[in-house]
């Protein structure tokens, strides 16, 4: 256990280091959503409406932009073999990567989508029920997208091939995530999409740790 | 005691190697010598299971490596090419980070001593990415003194390290030995270090 936070301690401690990459993602998430109001004008409806499609998509892409340094600087600089050799499985190890990515790239997006879903005239209520379907959606996305840079790690290119990858993966926590804000507004109720969300959750959280470290050791070989 | 029995290296369509067999006991240390592209980082690298045996097996203490799995990996200390050194990291937090990932607490006090040793006095707080190669390599090699472990596989370990930095390195690799451990390396230099095994590929 003592290893696992030892890998989040030490990615945390770089991002610090390099603040660049994590606000690069951020900047961007805030940009893309707060463009869509501006472009489409103020009509309150429309925007309720295409609010919680845009927010998601938006998340959806932000996480996707560092998801090919999750483990390329570990590989080029050894230290993924470092990790290999470790006496803790490298299961747990990645599941500490994942972990890490979900705090400096996921979290800061669940914390920033009710600020930015003011934009768009969403109530209290559909603004919580976002938090939460983010709260729920972005390990996930944070699980999938490691399973994406561990198959394409050391591959030329493979900054493209991983998106191509990935997004088609994400299409589920794009419709219950989505899906949660749209039935809350029109007054069905969350529940069954976040527990939909929240089912994917946990069997992402069993199964992608284990892909992971198997694309992992591929592509030590 | 780690030994090798029929170890064959197979890189694309080329066999590196075949059929290889020894062995390396308490106090004994094997010098893989070869030319570029000889495999020595391949046998190396199987050595430490980072790469798949194409045939023949390896043994610690007499049993296959692959099913002791995590029990040798806390018995082994590797150090490669690749540092495994963050640019963006002190010496001092590279060195205590390591030994977390090995599932270790190691003191600050520890640490310093051990970059001390290496000469890194005063360039403990820099960032690694302001240090020279050789320094660099101080910073990964710290990691000999600070990690227990039995059997030491290093992989050019004298790259880029000025004159009495390979005088201590010597020494040190020589005191491990006394104390009973093992150390397979790599070297394009003669090493004046006793109980040296020679393994030409």
């Amino acid at each position: 256990m003592n290893a696992v936070l030892a890998v989040i301690r030490r990615d945390l401690l770089l991002a610090a280091r390099k603040k660049s990459e994590v606000l690069t993602a951020l900047f961007f998430f805030v940009i893309v959503t707060s463009l869509f109001p501006l472009g489409i004008g103020p009509e309150p409806v429309l925007l309720k409406k295409i609010a919680p499609g845009v927010l998601w998509v938006a998340a959806l892409l932000a996480t996707m932009l560092g998801l090919n340094r999750l483990f390329a600087t570990d590989h080029v600089d050894g230290t993924l073999e470092q990790m290999v050799l470790s006496p803790t499985p490298l299961g747990l190890l990645v599941s500490g990567k994942i972990a890490a990515h979900w705090l400096l790239s996921g979290l800061p997006l669940v914390l920033l989508a009710p600020v930015l879903g003011l934009q768009f005239d969403l109530d209290g209520g559909a603004l919580g029920v976002l938090i939460v379907a983010l709260l729920l959606g972005t390990p996930l996305l944070s699980l999938i997208g490691a399973i994406g840079a561990a198959l394409t790690l050391g591959l030329r290119g493979g900054g493209v091939l991983l998106s191509l990858l990935v997004l088609p993966l994400y299409v589920p926590a794009l419709i219950f995530g989505a899906g949660a804000v749209e039935a809350h507004i029109s007054g069905l109720g969350a529940g069954g999409h976040l527990s939909l969300l929240a089912a994917l959750l946990a069997l992402a959280v069993f199964f992608a740790p284990w892909a992971t470290t198997a694309a992992l050791r591929i592509a030590l070989e | 005691m780690l030994s090798a029995h029929g170890l064959t290296c197979v890189r694309g369509e080329r066999r590196l190697f075949a059929g290889l067999d020894f062995e390396v006991g308490p106090g004994e240390w094997l010098h893989v010598q070869g030319e570029n592209g000889a495999g020595k980082t391949s046998l190396l690298r199987m050595l430490v299971g980072l790469m798949a045996v194409a045939a023949g097996e390896i043994r610690w203490g007499g049993e296959p490596v692959r099913t002791l799995a995590e029990d040798y990996h806390r018995e082994l200390l590797f150090l490669g090419h690749h540092g495994a050194v963050k640019e963006e990291l002190t010496a001092l937090e590279n060195l205590q980070l390591s030994s977390a990932l090995d599932g270790d607490e190691l003191a600050e006090r520890e640490a310093l001593a051990a970059l001390h040793r290496f000469g890194l006095k005063g360039r403990e707080e820099l960032p690694v990415r302001f240090l020279s190669a050789g320094q660099k390599r101080r910073v990964l090699l710290a990691r000999l003194v600070t990690k227990k472990a039995r059997l030491w596989v290093l992989d050019e370990p004298f790259t880029a390290l000025d004159v009495k930095a390979v005088a201590m390195l010597s020494a040190l690799i020589g005191e491990h030995l006394a104390g009973g451990g093992m150390a397979v390396l790599t070297s394009h230099q003669a090493m004046p270090i006793a109980g040296g095994k020679a393994l030409q590929l």
